[in-house]
């Protein structure tokens, strides 16, 4: 990988990896006797480790070859086996932590495996360590191809994706010392905040650069959506961090917002989130794989416009609706719930615009197991961001929060809708990245199909009926006007449902493995083939800018 | 590169953009997504007008409705507990005996007091209230306190060991650690009260009798000189099958070397005076379900 890159910028990666080392050492040394003195050991081992890494391969011969007439895709490669790694890490701690809602005991003991630390283990691990990387990556295969150019740098693509890993590494393993500060999806502290925010500054930086220079007129409908994702997260964790550091030398800072101000913020960032990381950047995804996998043009150009717009809009002001009935004043409830409602029809426009893409294409969808990953992903979004808008609304709500209905919609969008369009992507990317003829084998590609439909399934209809069992139970009143069922009536009318929840959470695990295990297999095994046309060219012919080195 | 195709599937012309290979149509917007649009938009704007919606500079729109949460749930809280009271004020107002002969009042007190005990006491004493070690059972009709309704109501008013001034107190020394007795004479005086209660195993007479001196000298001050427990000082019965720690060799010698000194809570600023009544009345009447 290392040939790819001038010694120059093996330098400048060497520069890079020193520095951070140094400033790991300095955490180390300040944090000592903190939780934030590892976490300064283990920027300095991640860090110390590639400077190795590159060191060792600075004399090695430079590219001879103008990489301007090929895409870089090292990153992507790499980020995309990131991914699926942490794919199986953190649906494996979602497995256990669904076990221990029904089994309790079953955890070691010791501190690190209670619930309350492996749970944002599980979450951070889903969403920024999956979610997250398999977004890098396949945001780097997109731009270039619909921009007919290659990235703008080859030292800070690594810098993004190896940067916001070592914030997933500083996140994970601070859960388990017990740092947090509890604000959900938000966890880490003061320190790994800032260096997320230099991450994702190159990071859009560099999406803005490669855009620049794209050798297409017009900036495709993906590229929109992977924008936005970049720029309002950035915007969304800046803000809710906000935190004034206890000391300079450990972990704990405190909130710049207090009470129903920090309520507030923490859910406008939590709930756009789930807007901008978690729907935008998948449907970035959706619009660029789906019709290339499909080979069907986009059903609507209007409509992607429409609901791009509608979804950026709308989505900014919704996160109030997780406060109902809360001390928030009503008034910023009524704006959350409306236009939570209002936010239903651009959302259901681009699940339409998805599924409408495939008309012609339905014979495929019912062969291509890859292509049905995205056709179902694309369903579940429909159903999840209606369900959205429903329980957003004020008297559904009164039954729907705090229970595990809550936990059955998040997961029917997270299962359902991300992991899917991830896996369905990642099968229609990897014999393209690395050049094989197809994947090592679509019967495995159809078992997994199958157990991860069958996990969401069990899973969010077990959800489903625990939550409004325990929403009822809840406000039940006898007829002297007294609560009808203790709390702990309500968890042993649980206990079914968590078992059925661990099970389809297992299946859906057991998914993920086989489809890592399936990548592995067609790197080392599959044929090479060299697909057409994947170069970065101006001519309309498809011919290269520059004669291609063969 | 501007090429506007037809796909020849649905009839509708591309944008004549190309990425990638990849085409869009510029199908115009169904009119269904256009009324929705409107039905959502509408919807909105009438709840706006008739709920608090948008801020002012310093205030908000209060909606034509005037409808307050705020108001609303404190309404609401009101009523129940006027409608509550029309039964508890009687249920802290009358004795425990006088409760059970107005079958109105037990109805309340069935429906209700299973469910104040779950969110209660459950956590500590158990749903079947079987309890746990160190957490006494209320079905084997074994008293620390005693049983009777006087008794019982007291005993949730102040606790056990709690920070309330009048709190029941009661601790059993570390006789081991204190040094008062040796691991050895703890041994013997185990054996000993064992066979109190009938989990007697041949044991020599002599050993008995050492056994007998050791209790007689430092635990018959409290757990009487028959080993049969004093209520008033909280110090259990050595001589039932009812063990609150247990009572087989290692957890007995644990609770002579370390001592012990069990929790309850206080509740009188927690539950009510009717509240405590309900839950004396369901202790009572569950009080030898698990007798052995």
């Amino acid at each position: 990988m290392m040939e790819r890159l001038t010694i120059a910028e093996r330098q400048q990666a060497m520069l890079l990896s020193g520095g951070l080392a140094l400033v790991g050492l300095a955490l180390a040394i300040v944090g000592r006797g903190d939780a934030m003195g590892v976490h300064g050991w283990i920027t300095m081992i991640f860090a110390g480790g590639l400077f190795f890494v590159v060191g060792n391969a600075l004399y090695a011969p430079a590219p001879t070859d103008d990489r301007a007439t090929s895409y870089y895709d090292d990153p992507t490669k790499v980020g995309i086996l990131i991914s699926l790694f942490w794919a199986v890490i953190a649906m494996g701690m979602g497995v256990w932590v669904a076990a221990q809602l029904a089994w309790p005991d079953l955890r070691f003991d010791a501190p690190w495996s209670s619930f309350g630390r492996i749970r944002p283990v599980h979450t951070s691990g889903v969403i920024f360590g999956f979610g997250g990387n398999a977004l890098i990556a396949t945001s780097y295969h997109v731009m270039q191809r619909t921009s007919r150019a290659r990235l703008a740098g080859h030292v800070s693509p690594w810098f993004v994706l190896l940067g916001f890993n070592l914030f997933c590494i500083i996140a994970a393993s601070g859960y388990l010392m017990g740092i947090t500060q509890s604000k959900e999806y938000a966890e880490p502290e003061w320190y790994a905040d800032i260096w997320l925010v230099v991450v994702w500054v190159v990071y859009f930086v560099l999406y803005m650069r490669t855009l620049a220079r794209r050798n297409e007129p017009h900036i495709y409908v993906a590229n929109w959506y992977y924008m936005a994702f970049i720029l309002v997260v950035a915007v969304l964790h800046i803000v809710n961090n906000l935190a004034v550091p206890a000391s300079f030398s450990a972990a704990k800072s405190y909130s710049a917002f207090s009470g129903v101000q920090d309520a507030m913020t923490q859910w406008w960032y939590g709930h756009n989130a789930v807007a901008f990381f978690l729907t935008a950047g998948f449907l970035g995804m959706l619009y660029y794989f789906l019709p290339k996998r499909a080979e069907r043009p986009i059903y609507s150009y209007r409509l992607s416009i429409l609901s791009f717009w509608g979804i950026v809009f709308f989505y900014i002001w919704a996160g109030s609706h997780h406060l109902h009935y809360t001390a928030v004043p009503q008034w910023v409830q009524t704006l959350g719930m409306t236009f939570s409602v209002m936010l239903l029809v651009p959302s259901w426009a681009s699940a339409g615009n998805a599924l409408m893409t495939l008309n012609g294409a339905w014979g495929k969808v019912r062969d291509d197991a890859t292509l049905r990953f995205m056709m179902v992903a694309a369903v579940f979004y429909g159903l999840s961001t209606f369900e959205g808008s429903f329980m957003a609304i004020r008297a559904v709500n009164s039954l729907s929060h705090y229970t595990d209905w809550t936990v059955g919609h998040v997961h029917a969008g997270a299962m359902g809708w991300v992991a899917l369009i991830t896996f369905g992507s990642i099968y229609a990317l990897v014999p393209i990245l690395w050049r094989r003829e197809s994947m090592y084998s679509w019967k495995l590609v159809e078992w997994h199909f199958w157990l991860a439909l069958g996990g969401t399934v069990i899973y969010v209809f077990a959800m489903w009926n625990s939550g409004i069992i325990q929403g009822l139970m809840w406000r039940t009143y006898t007829e002297s006007g007294t609560l009808a069922y203790s709390f702990t009536d309500s968890l042993v009318a649980m206990h079914p449902y968590y078992v059925a929840r661990t099970i389809g959470g297992a299946f859906f695990l057991t998914g993920a493995i086989i489809g890592a295990f399936n990548v592995i297999m067609t790197i080392r095994k599959v044929h090479e083939q060299t697909p057409e046309l994947d170069y970065p060219t101006k001519s309309e012919a498809g011919e290269p800018a520059v004669p291609a080195a063969e | 590169m501007s090429v506007k195709e037809r796909d020849p599937l649905t009839g509708h012309e591309t944008t004549g953009h190309e990425w990638d290979g990849i085409t869009e149509l510029n199908t115009r917007v169904p009119r269904a997504v256009w009324f929705f649009v409107a039905v959502t938009h509408v919807w909105a704007l009438v709840y706006w007008v008739f709920m608090p919606s948008w801020p002012l500079i310093n205030t908000y729109w209060k909606g034509l409705l005037n409808y307050d949460q705020a108001i609303v749930v404190e309404e609401k809280v009101a009523k129940a507990y006027r409608e509550l009271d029309e039964w508890r004020a009687p249920l802290a107002a009358l004795s425990a005996e006088e409760i059970r002969e107005i079958p109105e009042l037990m109805a309340h007190v069935e429906r209700t007091a299973p469910t104040l005990f779950g969110d209660n006491c459950a956590a500590c004493h158990g749903l079947d209230l079987a309890g746990a070690p160190g957490y006494p059972s209320l079905v084997d009709d074994a008293w620390l306190w005693g049983g009777d309704s006087e008794t019982i109501m007291e005993t949730l008013r102040v606790g056990i060991n709690a920070p309330h001034p009048e709190t029941r107190f009661a601790q059993m020394l570390a006789f081991g650690r204190d040094g008062m007795l040796s691991r050895p004479q703890i041994r013997t005086v185990v054996d000993y009260v064992q066979s109190l209660s009938g989990l007697e195993r041949d044991l020599p007479a002599a050993r008995l009798e050492e056994g007998a001196t050791i209790f007689a000298e430092n635990c018959a001050s409290c757990h009487g000189e028959n080993g049969q427990g004093i209520q008033e000082m909280g110090a259990p019965n050595l001589t039932d099958a009812a063990w609150v720690y247990g009572g087989d060799d290692e957890t007995m010698f644990k609770t002579i070397y370390d001592g012990r000194q069990g929790w309850m809570p206080a509740w009188e600023d927690r539950l009510t005076k009717a509240d405590r009544m309900m839950l004396t009345l369901y202790i009572q009447s569950r009080a030898t379900e698990g007798q052995p």
